[in-house]
């Protein structure tokens, strides 16, 4: 292994160690949740985690299991830092975003423990990167409590049919509205902008949907600059979950597929607006 | 003074508006020189380039069906033009399907390049676009300040990795640095690395060759009898050299550089009708 030779030979081990042949497999997944510039990067046994949030609302996760890895080693029973994610992704591309067929950049990461800056040794065509990024104490997160027996509304569709409907979302709407319902209009969108309210309706029978169980009419609204930056992950993903409890708190998990046809999950929780009065709907 | 010259073949103009467009990516202002065979774009190394300067060389055959240039006087049979490329380079866009581009020096109220950009037409006459671009003429007691720069006594000379890796590189370190420090041995290594508070990161480029230089009076340069690993370095602007790449759309024949440690980074970049040189100084 050509990077075996820059390791320390302090024989202090890595806390975490990983290689993985195609750096795109990581880099594309951390895009989708790139909307902030810090993350959090959270890595056990069974593989990493990468949060970013903002505005105490809303929260977006990238995981990326250990299986996604050619080798994925944690020391201890888990390793978090906070890193400055756009250095982190500018690092991972250092060789370019678009790559020819069967060119890729290999990737090896490896972080010694608390205070140490996470090294990253990236190589394409025998050109050698070596990157050493400060991490930072982590913040503490958001927990959102989402589990599966306090979902109220759960759809799954097939992400083509949302992809429009987020890319032209009518920015200058201040909420996105979205109504789950066992009876009509089962699953609307509704935005409220300069021009006029829009609405779009996915009939629960439709063949975009893959999967409808909705128990309760609900109506909640979100701050469409919020949900704006889960557009990213729409686009990398094949099917989309929605769900959302009790309180309105918005579920979204999408399943994308590498390209080596892995399955990867990036989730984005988001809390409902709370401005909105009853009379206004 | 008098110039007008003439391009029909459309290969000619499109290589032409590419070097054009080269030019105007790394000068807002430059100077440009007229001999009876050359053209030199010259960008001579004053503080508001940051120190930087360009030698840019074609032979005029090369590109123009018609050159006819008559210079300032017989002894001096040159023209010395200060202009703003980015200028010339829109008006060439507009012929990138033409059937002929005429350029010629005026002065109806002020010295001009008038391009007529001739474009072909449904109709019998033709419809022509013409651009006039304000230049100043540079008068003959300065043209000493324009001069060829000599090669520079280098630690160093090496050739450029292959560019589009050096660009996509060099473009990523933008993001994260304004400088950059670019260093190379005698062993056909050269790094490229940026350093600041958050993040570093080096980049080794391995197998690059060395030119051999024959110096032209014999003498021995300062690069022999260098040990063949040590490494010259210099920390320059990132920007600089981030639009010395973006500028080459075409791959060079030639791409290298010399360096002389701690003080410049000498650029040379050879395509078949074209010389560019590029000289960054290196930042304390």
């Amino acid at each position: 292994m050509p990077f075996s030779a820059q390791l320390p030979a302090s024989g202090e081990p890595y806390v975490l160690s990983a290689s993985l042949d195609n750096a795109r497999h990581l880099s594309s997944l951390l895009r989708a949740v790139h909307f902030q510039d810090h993350a959090t990067c959270f890595a056990t046994a069974s593989g990493l985690r990468v949060t970013v949030e903002d505005a105490k609302c809303i929260q977006a996760n990238a995981f990326i299991q250990a299986e996604i890895f050619q080798e994925f080693a944690v020391q201890e029973e888990s390793v978090i830092f906070r890193i400055n994610l756009s250095v982190l992704l500018d690092c991972l591309t250092i060789f370019g975003t678009s790559s020819l067929p069967g060119t890729s950049t290999a990737l090896r990461m490896c972080y010694r423990g608390y205070g140490y800056p996470l090294m990253l040794f990236l190589e394409e065509g025998g050109v050698v990167t070596v990157c050493k990024i400060n991490t930072q104490e982590p913040e503490e997160l958001l927990d959102f409590d989402f589990c599966s027996t306090k979902v109220v509304n759960k759809i799954i569709l097939q992400s083509e049919g949302l992809r429009e409907a987020f890319a032209e979302l009518d920015m200058t709407s201040e909420v996105l509205q979205i109504t789950m319902s066992p009876d009509k209009p089962y699953f609307r969108l509704s935005t409220f902008g300069n021009a006029g309210s829009a609405h779009l309706d996915y009939p629960k029978d439709s063949d975009l949907m893959e999967a409808f169980h909705c128990n309760q009419t609900q109506t909640n609204r979100y701050k469409t600059s919020l949900l704006k930056p889960s557009t990213k992950a729409l686009a990398l993903s094949c099917k989309v979950s929605i769900r959302t409890d009790a309180q309105g708190f918005l579920s979204l998990q999408y399943m994308i597929r590498n390209e080596d046809g892995q399955i990867c999950f990036v989730e984005y929780y988001c809390c409902p607006d709370e401005n909105i009065t009853e009379a206004e709907l | 003074m008098r110039f007008r010259a003439k391009i029909v073949d459309l290969a000619c103009l499109n290589h032409f508006s590419r070097v054009i467009n080269t030019i105007s990516k790394l000068a807002k202002a430059c100077t440009l020189r007229l001999t009876v065979c050359k053209l030199y774009f010259i960008l001579s190394d004053k503080v508001a380039n940051g120190g930087a300067s360009m030698w840019c060389e074609l032979c005029q055959a090369n590109f123009f069906d018609e050159f006819q240039m008559e210079g300032v006087a017989a002894d001096h049979n040159e023209i010395y033009l200060e202009l703003v490329p980015e200028n010339l380079s829109r008006a060439l866009k507009t012929a990138q399907s033409a059937k002929a581009v005429k350029i010629k020096l005026t002065n109806k109220h002020c010295p001009c390049l008038r391009v007529a950009v001739e474009l072909p037409s449904l109709s019998s006459s033709s419809r022509i676009v013409t651009h006039d671009i304000p230049v100043g003429v540079i008068p003959r007691r300065i043209w000493n300040d324009f001069r060829e720069p000599s090669v520079p006594d280098f630690d160093v000379s090496i050739y450029l990795p292959v560019l589009k890796t050096m660009k996509s590189v060099v473009e990523r370190m933008k993001n994260l640095s304004n400088f950059i420090v670019i260093e190379a041995n005698l062993s056909g290594e050269m790094n490229l690395k940026i350093e600041t508070d958050l993040v570093s990161v080096t980049t080794h480029f391995k197998d690059l060759r060395n030119p051999p230089w024959v110096s032209e009076d014999g003498c021995q340069s300062s690069a022999e009898g260098r040990h063949l690993e040590s490494m010259a370095e210099a920390c320059i602007d990132i920007k600089k050299l981030q639009q010395l790449l973006a500028g080459q759309q075409v791959n060079p024949t030639k791409a290298l550089c010399n360096i002389v440690s701690k003080r410049i980074v000498h650029f040379i970049l050879l395509h078949e009708d074209v010389s560019l040189q590029y000289f960054i100084p290196a930042l304390a």
